[in-house]
């Protein structure tokens, strides 16, 4: 019997508590797929702060951290200095890195520090019920945002990978997302790319992948992908920011 | 004398904080135990800078120079400022080639060296601070030459050893300025 | 064994090397800039890491990181610096873990200034960040205690996987004294770290965490880390006494506040007044049993602290209030003569005649 699919290596057997129609379970299992090709070169850990995947100790099969809200950043830096030839990454939700972590994601990338951050934009706080992000999009209604967003009271929504991208220290910044099939293969090769320049020891590399949140969108699960597809990606244009090799956009 | 405290003061770059390091580790040479407490922080890019040093026979409790025995105030202000911190009976030295102000304190010792002066017939103003120190050592035995010359083998990195003979020769221009009375 | 002089905040840099630390995180304030200045050149000699961060917080973080990893790791800073690292503290106290914090205490609240004070007692021995947990907390009145309270902190962190705070003041960090670079460096045989995350595969995975959304398995976390908590207070009590044997008026201070109220003490002797100093040595554990001893046949105690009175609380407790307990106090970072405290102690005793 010839298998064509199973369970990646790098996830236990746990059920996640993401909720329907959430795109975390899949930036996990891309994640966990591509830790397993590294195979015995890829010893690795993770480092998962606080966010809807702070549990995602839980689900990583491998040696896992769990940090305090925004600091993945640097928690990653003391364990890759000491470790530098395992395979470290973050797992930071957009809240967490763009808004109470903006300072350490931004100097982690300055120092070009060798280690992989996959980072999650889904637009809004999940965890905590759905409140405005730095991600937000003008007009979106959050808890907190009832009247949706209002570029003058709560300023416009941040673009990390082209914010990171005007500077010198990152070597892979790359935009993606999940809300189809083919965009789900594009994201596995840009995690894929990711890790590589990590393990050839490149510098710092982080892939912004672009998630759905069906429960605090208030949309059904499809519903989400399609409004993931015509809002965010007009204001979040997916490609690659900066290559090792200078290659930049569209190479995906 | 069980412990000897030291007091020196004067602009930030005449070298206070060194000549304080220097007493510190000619006292610990001595087998004494030592403390030396540098100002430090906004006062110091202010323009002042001074240093304490206690060399002790004993353990030494407070590491704070309440009654100095001895002053060596590099400038007029530093003489305004810890003239009323020397103990009766102190040691008061004087760099007057920079204060020009008279001590009003009578019940000290005081001594005029014009350390500047005697470091520019050296060929080194930048020598002045150890003048003062030579002048210290002079009248107070507990430090002896030898120490301090050792202590400065320590403080000079080795790439300025070569300016010991000149630091030497200052420490015996304040030491000599001592024995002829100038401007005492 | 070697004598070198040494300023306070480079007898931490270099005794930290010698416990065979090779990471030091850290963010620049006065008055404890030359452990980071030191560090800077001397880790880079021993093949260790030397960073500074974007932030105390960021530091405190990468400290977090790799004592995960089981490597020996420090910080330091200054009380304002160590405020920002508070959060991070309570999270390496709840996911037990190894860390040295040097807290070189400066004047507060707010930016306060920058000249020697002792009003973040509370701070570190009552908590500082979030939630049920201790920090050890050791407090050096010389440079040469900065030297071996320092070995002792990071064998202490490891043996307990507790962080452990080392308490100086502007004062003990920039004065320079003598130091007796010890033979004996600390635990020839630290305890293994099998808990350590290093990415290993072909073992059990190990995991760092503090959260336990489950109430009873925080409750069952948090019963273990209070029993640790209990032999480390049986076990870890250090204190000094200085004339205690016979004195009637027992004075209590640590750190720089010992150092003069020991100067007090021996003019207070010379004028014939039973005086003696105890000195706690570990704010937590509070050394409870050396100050009942101490104060056996004293008729009335004298704290004297660089702060308002926090400390203080501590000895009424200790004493469980059955003697009189006075308090004298500077701050803002003015440090008492000993001449104050003298006469504090004249006035004291004539009250007691």
């Amino acid at each position: 019997m010839k298998v064509i699919a199973k369970r990646p290596e790098s996830l236990t057997q746990q059920a996640f508590h993401y909720c329907p129609g959430c795109t975390h379970g899949i930036i996990h299992r891309l994640v966990a797929e591509v830790i397993d090709e590294l195979g015995e070169g890829g010893p690795a850990v993770g480092i998962a702060p606080v966010g809807c995947s702070v549990l995602a100790y839980e689900y990583f099969n491998l040696d896992m951290i769990q940090a305090s809200h925004g600091r993945a950043p640097a928690v990653a830096t003391g364990v890759k200095r000491a470790l530098p030839d395992c395979i470290v990454f973050t797992y930071q939700g957009d809240g967490d890195l763009a808004a109470i972590g903006l300072s350490e994601i931004v100097h982690a990338a300055l120092r070009g520090e060798n280690f992989t951050v996959i980072f999650v934009n889904n637009a809004i706080y999940g965890m905590t019920g759905g409140q405005i992000a730095p991600t937000t999009l003008p007009g979106q209604k959050t808890t907190t945002s009832p009247l949706g967003r209002d570029t003058v009271l709560s300023g416009n929504p941040i673009k990390v990978c082209e914010l990171l991208a005007t500077q010198e220290g990152p070597a892979y910044l790359s935009r993606v997302s999940v809300h189809s099939p083919a965009q789900v293969r594009r994201a596995r090769k840009a995690i894929q790319k990711a890790f590589e320049v990590q393990r050839k020891k490149q510098g710092f590399s982080l892939v912004e992948i672009l998630s759905t949140c069906p429960t605090n969108w208030g949309l059904d699960p499809l519903k989400s992908l399609e409004w993931l597809e015509k809002e965010m990606l007009p204001r979040y244009p997916l490609g690659e920011f900066r290559t090792p090799g200078g290659e930049e956009n569209g190479s995906l | 004398m069980e412990a000897f405290r030291v007091i020196v003061s004067g602009f930030g770059g005449q070298g206070v904080l060194l000549v304080g390091q220097i007493l510190a580790y000619a006292g610990m040479f001595s087998g004494k135990h030592v403390a030396w407490i540098p100002s430090y922080g906004a006062e110091m890019r202010g323009g002042t800078a001074n240093c304490s040093v206690i060399i002790s026979e004993g353990e030494i409790s407070s590491p704070l120079v309440e009654k100095a025995d001895a002053l060596l105030a590099f400038n007029g202000p530093s003489l305004e400022k810890f003239e009323p911190s020397l103990r009766e009976g102190g040691l008061l030295l004087m760099n007057t080639s920079m204060v020009t102000g008279e001590p009003r304190r009578r019940d000290v010792r005081s001594f005029g060296i014009p350390a500047n002066d005697l470091a520019d017939r050296l060929g080194n103003s930048r020598v002045a601070n150890i003048v003062m120190l030579g002048a210290l050592a002079e009248l107070e035995p507990v430090l002896s030459f030898e120490s301090i010359m050792e202590a400065m083998r320590m403080v000079l990195p080795e790439r300025h050893h070569h300016l010991l003979p000149l630091n030497q020769e200052a420490l015996k221009a304040g030491a000599e300025s001592i024995k002829e009375g100038v401007g005492v | 064994m070697k004598t070198r002089l040494m300023k306070g905040n480079e007898a931490v840099g270099e005794a930290a090397v010698s416990a065979g630390c090779r990471h030091y995180y850290g963010y620049p304030i006065t008055p404890q800039n030359e452990i980071p200045e030191y560090l800077s050149y001397r880790m880079p000699e021993v093949g260790g890491v030397f960073i500074q961060s974007e932030s105390e917080i960021a530091a405190i973080n990468m400290v977090y990181g790799t004592s995960s990893t089981g490597a020996r790791v420090m910080t330091s800073s200054s009380s304002p610096g160590i405020s920002l690292k508070a959060e991070g503290i309570s999270y390496l106290a709840g996911s037990e873990l190894p860390a040295v914090i040097v807290n070189m205490m400066r004047g507060g609240p707010g930016l306060g200034g920058i000249q020697p004070a002792q009003g973040d007692y509370f701070q570190a021995v009552k908590g500082g960040g979030h939630g049920d947990y201790r920090v050890i907390v050791l407090a050096a009145a010389s440079v040469q205690e900065l030297y071996t309270f320092t070995l002792l902190a990071f064998d202490l962190a490891d043996r307990y996987r507790n962080p452990v705070m080392l308490l100086g003041d502007g004062l003990l960090g920039q004065m320079m004294e003598e130091v007796e670079i010890p033979q004996d460096l600390g635990d020839d045989n630290p305890p293994g770290k099998p808990w350590a995350v290093t990415g290993c595969r072909g073992r059990g995975r190990n995991i760092i965490n503090s959260l336990y959304l489950d109430p009873h398995k925080l409750e069952a976390h948090n019963r273990k880390l209070q029993e640790k908590y209990k032999g480390i207070m049986e076990r870890e009590q250090r204190f000094q006494e200085h004339h205690t044997e016979d004195c009637e008026l027992l004075l209590v201070a640590y750190g720089t506040a010992a150092r003069v109220s020991r100067g007090a003490v021996d003019e207070a002797r010379a004028l014939g007044i039973k005086a003696g100093l105890f000195r706690p040595q570990t704010l937590w554990p509070f050394p409870n049993r050396g100050l009942k001893e101490a104060a056996r046949r004293a008729r009335a105690l004298l704290v004297v602290e660089m702060s308002s009175g926090q400390m203080v609380e501590d000895v009424n407790l200790g004493v469980q209030c059955r003697l009189p307990v006075h308090f004298y106090g500077r701050m803002g970072g003015i440090v008492p003569s000993a001449g104050e405290v003298l006469e504090e102690i004249k006035r004291i005793e004539g009250g007691l005649a």
